[in-house]
């Protein structure tokens, strides 16, 4: 299947990764060639196969529901770029 | 003539430590010196000789007092895909500039605690994705081999090209790397040496920095099949903190390697014969074939019918895992932000922080995840893609049925190619170097590069052996034995 422009500026906007409009045409052009290349998978007979959805077959383990000490704010908080009054600082969300 | 502490296999030097011959800190002091005059390859991206050194004196004190752990002692490389306290973790990429993990990963945290000295981090493909390592922020990891007739560089391989380079070039022991659709095995095969994917949940993936969840898989890369072992000996285990991490006993794999293959049934796939594979590819094949039937294993040909589906199965499961993972780099918590104008609100944020903060490949993969994974394509693309990843464990589950104890087949469909050389080729054409690799990770089984041979041009090329889940050592056993009867143990001749 083709990805047209509008296509490619969904996907983009998906993925919340800016696209220049000059830049659309060949994003939309590799795209294309790559779900060109996953249409593939059409060829294969899936009837009745159920879908792997964990590699190793094993119960998914669960722990005490315990609180645990990992970190503290001031560490958390030392990799942000930007922070105020101990929170994470960003563009205002609500009006 | 001095002896030349850093070209010493793991396995070598660790007796040689063991029976007083040198310490730690001169085998350090001698790695430091050899990664300080190999800037050219670009391998280590960030250097951490201050806790190399104070680790290597602790090893000292250990091996003085009796301690017997394999890996006491050794300088090891960190791919930069690991999180380690002390030392930059990027993953190659701009968007984790300046972050500096508060915690050590389980793999490297046990490597720490046998004894193992860090001596920095190795440069990688972004996020791991790619099959060059020209996709990094500290640019392209250099392959010590290159051909008889030029003097162009090679790439090492990706994406842990920057590890594979440093093992090959004698700037360290031995190397982490990660492998989610070739990832250990081709960069080892570029390079002419051992690389091993353990089985999926041997080695935790908590502190990881993830790409595809289901595929990533922590392991060794080495000198030689017996480092490989003895370095998997030390990352493998249950892991609470990963649930994934299966709570498998360890056994010890070097005793289980006497090379012996007597017995064993090695498969050869018709399916991994492919049009337009180079004659030397085949060559190398048939001959490890033969070498393995003279060293008394049964040869049979197999057939695993779905494995031409497998490459478009990844390019389905992995972006679309990445694009979910990836979603935490928005410029909030850590890492990179861009700078906004005075309009800019939220959303303007996180699509300029990860259109500035990520490279090419990364972002093409990252959009064509959220493609697949979006209304109305999910059952056509992801959902499909699952159940053909199921077909093709079904495959492997088949053949070992069977009776057949591992399979042979070639690592990569091609020798390293040069740098740049397929920058502007189609992205497919590249994804086309994993082809005998992904079904390994899809299935999430155990698979092996071993170096078998050099072709016409005079580089490297290896075999991939594929063993049953949980069976790393009779992989390794089978990988002993090859690698005994190929006899191959050159080393790039040095010009860095």
């Amino acid at each position: 299947m083709a990805i047209d422009l509008e296509a490619a500026r969904r996907a983009a906007h998906l993925a919340r990764i800016e696209v220049e409009e000059e830049d659309l045409p060949a994003i939309a052009s590799e795209l294309s060639s790559i779900l060109e290349f996953m249409e593939r998978l059409n060829e294969v007979d899936v009837e009745g196969v159920e879908p792997m959805s964990t590699v190793t077959p094993m119960k998914l383990k669960r722990r005490e529901d315990v609180v645990l000490r990992v970190s503290d704010q001031a560490e958390i908080l030392s990799n942000a770029p930007e922070t105020r009054q101990g929170f994470f600082a960003v563009p205002k969300v609500v009006e | 003539m001095i002896r030349e502490l850093n070209k010493l296999t793991i396995s070598d030097a660790s007796n040689a430590l063991r029976r007083g011959e040198f310490t730690s800190v001169e085998l350090t002091e001698a790695c430091i010196g050899a990664i300080e005059t190999a800037g050219k390859l670009n391998a280590f991206c960030h250097h951490s000789f201050d806790i190399a050194r104070k680790r290597a004196a602790d090893a000292d004190s250990k091996l003085k007092a009796g301690d017997l752990n394999p890996v006491c002692g050794i300088p090891i490389g960190i791919k930069d895909v690991f999180c380690t306290i002390g030392a930059p973790t990027q993953a190659a990429s701009r968007i984790l500039q300046g972050f500096r993990s508060g915690y050590e990963s389980t793999v490297t945290a046990k490597l720490r605690d046998a004894g193992a000295v860090m001596l920095g981090k190795l440069n990688m493909d972004e996020f791991a994705m790619g099959s060059s390592t020209e996709h990094s922020v500290y640019g392209p990891a250099v392959n010590p081999w290159r051909s008889h007739d030029s003097e162009e560089d090679r790439s090492p391989g990706g994406s842990s090209g920057g590890s594979a380079a440093a093992v090959a070039a004698d700037l360290c022991l031995g190397a982490t790397g990660t492998d989610t659709g070739g990832s250990i095995r081709q960069p080892a095969a570029f390079t002419g040496i051992v690389g091993l994917k353990p089985t999926y949940g041997r080695c935790s993936r908590w502190g990881i920095v993830a790409f595809a969840s289901s595929l990533d898989q922590a392991g060794p890369l080495a000198k030689t099949v017996r480092d490989a072992a003895l370095l998997l000996g030390a990352m493998a285990g249950h892991d609470p903190k990963d649930s994934t991490s299966a709570p498998q006993p360890v056994p010890d794999f070097e005793t289980l390697m006497d090379g012996d293959v007597r017995g064993m049934r090695i498969g050869i796939p018709d399916e991994y014969r492919i049009e337009g594979m180079p004659d030397e590819i085949n060559r190398v094949w048939a001959a490890g074939t033969e070498m393995l039937k003279d060293a008394g294993a049964e040869i049979v040909r197999i057939s695993l019918p779905h494995t031409s589906y497998a490459l478009p199965a990844y390019y389905v499961v992995a972006p679309a895992e990445a694009s979910s993972n990836l979603a935490r780099y928005d410029g909030v918590r850590y890492g990179y932000r861009a700078k906004l104008g005075r309009n800019d609100g939220i959303t303007e944020m996180y699509e300029k922080t990860r259109a500035e903060g990520f490279g090419a490949e990364v972002k093409r993969r990252v959009m064509v995840g959220a493609y697949v994974l979006s209304q109305g394509f999910y059952e056509a693309y992801y959902r499909r893609a699952q159940k053909v990843r199921t077909l093709i464990r079904k495959d492997f589950e088949q053949a070992f049925s069977n009776g057949v104890d591992a399979v042979l087949t070639p690592a990569t469909p091609n020798s390293a190619f040069k740098v740049g050389e397929m920058v502007n080729e189609d992205p497919v054409s590249m994804y086309l170097n994993d082809i005998f690799t992904v079904t390994v990770n899809l299935a999430g089984l155990p698979g092996i590069s071993v170096p078998s041979g050099l072709d016409a041009k005079g580089l490297p090329l290896g075999l991939q052996l594929i063993g049953r889940p949980w069976e790393e050592g009779s992989l390794l056993n089978c990988a002993r034995a090859l690698e005994q009867a190929t006899g191959f143990d050159l080393k790039p001749a040095r010009w860095w």
